[in-house]
């Protein structure tokens, strides 16, 4: 190949002109093309490319409305919002989880029981890019620490929310209930779009009845964010509706002083207002602390208390079915009055055992030596179980159902309490479709004074006392005593199924009274040394319920079964007996007997409620002082 | 040499010669008023691109100037100065293409870049986008044009070398460039046109090939993201689908300088380097992007201007080459930041924030300079 041919320049010139003209159209071509592509983006899809560009850069976020606050009936905050800095990660953003929270934990103390809650809610329903909680309740250590660090954890974001939080709540935790991070079967059952913002529910009580009010509506934000999801700034708002507030009838005063009065005894109290049916106490003891269940409780924690032979969260004054006792004597009394089965005057003897039949079983009265020539009256006052006995036989368990189901046994009358159980009031027919047995005549003996198949809640027995205290008047039990904004509760609440009792003869009712206000007042009352000494009169029943009956050859040497072996005390009562301002029932498990470990606690409650706490109950208006602050139950 | 011989008896008269300070220093006057609006209008974007970080501008700014120099230094060698070094050159970088394969430096699995001692690091394969036009020129210009076939194999091969050195570096859209700056050489040698056709005709054949057998799998992902960047929205397809919304959301007027909310939030990828058209687009709007079409087609024009008045085949070539270069830069940068072409890492030229290809374009610029500047009266 020889370098330096012959070359025609013109010619080449020329060439190559032509092809610099062909480049020249080539280019002009493609940046037509490239024009024809811009024009056709950014002037025929202009409107959808902003829409797209406006939705990446504006979010509409739910913003959940605070939840109402609960008052007790003077006003004290029960339940409150607390803001909460909390630590959450959005796993859509995070690329590597588990390096993620390893280098989280070199800046903020996580615990391995963190970690799992985590964890178990990362498996939980949540919405997509919704943050997934971390930590709750960051110290100002630990805020500075993350504020410094916050480059570092793209995903992981420090946030204020509105957390529950109960002042009281050791000694509320049962009669409020308490809220809870919504799950996804709660999720299903609420409005999806008015719950887009909410992370809590009520769960139990009255914050569970209440949700609907408690709950408000949500509100939005129109924010900016950025592409890693942070938020710039806040262009447009929405406010949310917030919740109702609540006033219970519960005074946390009178609360307090039943929880302190039950001491270490496993047990409870349920005090009402006979005129409303407000109930002004209920406590079950032990208690437990509401807030750990708020954010979430760790696996720990809740097995000590889930495991715990006292029970802590089982809550004893709804939930709890015991036997009545001799406190369902008065009930019967006036069962027995009114369908004929005595009379006033009628007497009895007591030899100290009942016999069905000549040659049967004997039954006998708590008392071994009896009780003598015994009246309704004293049979009350006394608490003589063969007077009862009879009378059991005499109406049979058809008439004893029928007069103890309109007192609300076996029934749950509760309007407000969710989880408020019904217990048992046993008919024939309930014993043949449970125990396939027919109804004996010593069932009868044995419904006569509460045991057998009986079983009552405290707010059964509360509930009925008031009944008896208002002379047949039925007042439904409930806790709420006023909304927010409306004049009254009635509306809020649902109506009550019981009818009033009207007896054949009215004063039968003052002779039931006058044989309880025996008990406490009388000569031989069975609880006149709580009686003593005080300013006013009051009714009142003792009870005992058994708890187990032992076999003659069982033998136990350990001190603490023993204890859970013992009867449980019961005592119901109110006061004062002519216009009552409270009934209640008290409960200790393993008490032993009422009149000595239950009616005290009635009567240091009287006093409370009579005589040092003013409860203008004539006027309405809820008064929030000094004299109604309470100090925190630690 | 008959040719060269001839000039050399020419008066020592250069065109360019007798117009003032900048024809001393052998600048071109409108080029240099062209590139200067291009630079200075580039770097109002990419304050903005850049999120307003000054720093980033001062740099940028930095690398601007050492490309004014480069261009002002190559802008005063004789052309044929360039045409007798073009295969010393060519040889020197194939070698360092080849070093680069085998002690070459890099990161994201990828090496392109040179470390030798005492050289500072370079990356061979950049400056290839100058030497191997240069080589196919000087190799079809010492022939009469247009080239037999024989000859146009041997140039085909002469670039396609150094392009498959670069493919595996791998470097898909340098060696893209790199291919075509060399190919287009071939084309302005005036090669027929049943051959551009074949030519065509074989990619056509050849593109599933090197499918299957050239292609790394991200690559490949690149393509099929063009087609359906939706099925991937928050992965591969996030960049087409954020540059595409940011340049769309800009409309006739655009969202106004600092504007762009696409950019400023940070959805838009690569705001101040390859998509820097976008931002662009987002907040000077169509009208902006088509004034930014018009100062390139100027320049290109200018190139062109420069390429048919160049004196002899090889700074003909070498011109229509280097403005050729310059045009595809272009075309695929915008091309592909408007979703019409894959993804390839090509910035926008002069604009894009970073150093290699502002050096590398001012150089071509200088050498096209060179070729304009140094004209002689010729006796037509």
């Amino acid at each position: 190949m020889a370098w330096g041919e012959f070359k025609d320049i013109h010619a080449e010139r020329r060439l190559f002109q032509r092809r610099i003209a062909i480049a020249l159209v080539v280019v002009l071509v493609l940046f037509g093309v490239l024009a024809a592509r811009l024009y056709y983006l950014q002037v025929f899809q202009h409107d959808t490319f902003t829409t797209l560009s406006e939705k990446n850069r504006v979010q509409v976020r739910p913003v959940a409305p605070p939840r109402g606050l609960i008052h007790d009936r003077n006003g004290v905050l029960l339940a409150e919002n607390r803001p909460v800095f909390r630590v959450t990660l959005v796993p859509e953003r995070i690329d590597d989880m588990t390096e993620t929270l390893e280098r989280l934990r070199d800046v903020l103390s996580v615990t391995e029981d963190d970690l799992q809650r985590f964890r178990d809610r990362l498996q939980e329903y949540r919405r997509p890019f919704s943050p997934v909680p971390l930590l709750y309740d960051l110290s100002k250590d630990e805020m500075a620490r993350m504020a410094v660090n916050r480059h570092e954890f793209p995903g992981v974001e420090v946030e204020a929310e509105l957390v529950r939080y109960y002042p009281h709540s050791r000694i509320t935790a049962h009669a409020l209930g308490y809220v809870g991070r919504i799950n996804k079967e709660e999720m299903q059952s609420v409005d999806a779009v008015d719950y887009a913002g909410t992370n809590y529910i009520g769960k139990s009580g009255v914050e569970q009845f209440y949700e609907d009010l408690l709950h408000g509506s949500v509100g939005y934000e129109h924010v900016e964010t950025n592409a890693r999801g942070r938020t710039l700034r806040v262009l447009e708002e929405e406010p949310p509706e917030p919740g109702r507030d609540l006033t219970l009838s519960l005074d946390i005063r009178l609360q307090k002083k039943a929880f302190e009065l039950l001491g270490d005894n496993r047990g409870a109290v349920v005090a009402l207002d006979p005129d409303t049916g407000g109930i002004l106490a209920l406590a079950s003891k032990p208690g437990f602390d509401a807030n750990q269940f708020v954010t979430g409780i760790g696996v720990k924690a809740y097995r000590s208390l889930s495991q715990s032979p006292d029970k802590p969260l089982f809550n004893r004054a709804l939930r709890g079915q015991y036997p009545p006792g001799s406190t369902i004597k008065p009930m019967l009394a006036i069962a027995a009055l009114d369908s004929n089965a005595t009379t006033r005057e009628k007497t009895i003897w007591d030899p100290g055992y009942f016999k069905l039949k000549e040659s049967g079983r004997r039954y006998r009265d708590w008392k071994r030596t009896g009780h003598g020539w015994t009246d309704l009256n004293s049979a009350i006052a006394e608490s003589c179980d063969v007077y009862f006995y009879q009378m059991g036989v005499e109406m049979g368990v058809d008439t004893m159902h029928d007069y103890l189901a309109r007192f609300g046994l076996g029934v749950n009358t509760a309007l407000d309490i969710p989880g408020a159980r019904s217990g048992l009031l046993p008919s024939a027919a309930w014993k043949r479709g449970a125990r396939g047995e027919p109804w004996y005549p010593g069932d009868n003996v044995n419904m006569s004074i509460g045991q057998g198949f009986m079983l009552a809640t405290p707010l059964q027995l509360a509930t009925a006392t008031a009944v008896v205290a208002n002379r047949g008047e039925w007042q439904a039990p409930h806790m709420l005593r006023q909304v927010e904004g409306e004049v009254s509760a009635a509306s809020a609440l649902p109506e009550s199924g019981q009818q009033d009792i009207q007896l054949r003869e009215r004063r039968d009712w003052q002779y039931v009274v006058k044989a309880m206000e025996d008990v406490v007042h009388g000569e031989k009352g069975t609880a006149r040394r709580v009686g003593r000494g005080a300013a006013y009169r009051f009714a009142g029943k003792t009870g005992t319920a058994q708890v187990f009956s032992l076999e003659e050859d069982e033998e136990y040497n350990e001190e603490e079964i023993r204890e859970r072996l013992r009867d449980h005390a019961l005592f119901v009562g109110f006061a004062p007996v002519d216009d009552p301002d409270i009934a209640l029932a008290v409960l200790v498990e393993n008490g032993g007997s009422g009149s000595a470990a239950a009616a005290p606690i009635a009567r240091s409650l009287f006093d409370a409620w009579l005589m040092e706490l003013p409860h203008g109950d004539a006027e309405k208006a809820v008064v929030a002082g000094s004299d109604t602050e309470v100090a925190s139950d630690g | 040499m008959a040719d060269r011989d001839f000039i050399r008896q020419m008066p020592e008269q250069s065109l360019g010669g007798e117009r003032g300070l900048l024809g001393a220093i052998h600048l071109d006057p409108w080029l240099l008023l062209l590139l200067s609006v291009l630079l200075c209008a580039g770097l109002v974007v990419l304050y903005s691109g850049a999120d307003q970080n000054v720093a980033v501008v001062e740099a940028q700014g930095v690398r601007i100037g050492i490309g004014f120099l480069i261009m002002v230094l190559l802008a005063q060698p004789d052309p044929a100065f360039y045409r007798r070094w073009s295969p010393l050159v060519y040889i020197a970088g194939v070698m360092a293409l080849m070093a680069v394969l085998i002690m070459g430096v890099g990161a994201k699995g990828a090496q392109r870049w040179l470390d030798l001692p005492g050289l500072p690091r370079f990356q061979p394969s950049e400056f290839m986008k100058l030497a191997v036009p240069a080589m196919a020129a000087w190799y079809l210009s010492r022939f009469y044009l247009p080239p037999s076939l024989s000859r146009l194999m041997v140039a085909v091969v002469l670039v396609l070398v150094p392009m498959v050195l670069i493919i595996r570096q791998p470097d898909l859209g340098t060696a893209l460039l790199v291919g075509a700056a060399g190919l287009v050489v071939v084309f302005f040698a005036g090669i027929s046109w049943k051959l551009v056709g074949a030519f065509l005709a074989l990619i056509g054949v050849t593109a599933p090939a090197l499918w299957f057998f050239v292609m790394r799998e991200y690559q490949k992902q690149r393509v099929l993201t063009l087609l359906n960047p939706e099925s991937d929205p928050l992965g591969s397809g996030w960049n087409i689908i954020q540059s595409k919304t940011a340049i769309g959301s800009g409309g006739l007027t655009g969202k106004g300088w600092l504007s762009g909310t696409q950019s400023h939030l940070d959805f838009l990828p690569e705001s101040h380097t390859d998509f820097i058209v976008a931002v662009l687009a987002e907040e000077f709007g169509f009208i902006g992007v088509l004034a930014l079409l018009f100062l390139y087609l100027l320049i290109i024009g200018r190139c062109f201007y420069i390429a048919v008045y160049a004196q002899d085949s090889f700074s003909r070539l070498l011109a229509g080459a280097l403005t050729m270069t310059f045009f595809v830069y272009v075309f695929v940068n915008i091309g592909m930041v408007s979703g019409i072409l894959p993804i390839v890492g090509v910035p926008l030229p002069l604009v894009s924030f970073g150093g290699t290809s502002i050096v590398t374009l001012m150089a071509g610029f200088g050498v096209l300079m060179s070729i304009h500047t140094h004209r002689r009266m010729l006796a037509a």
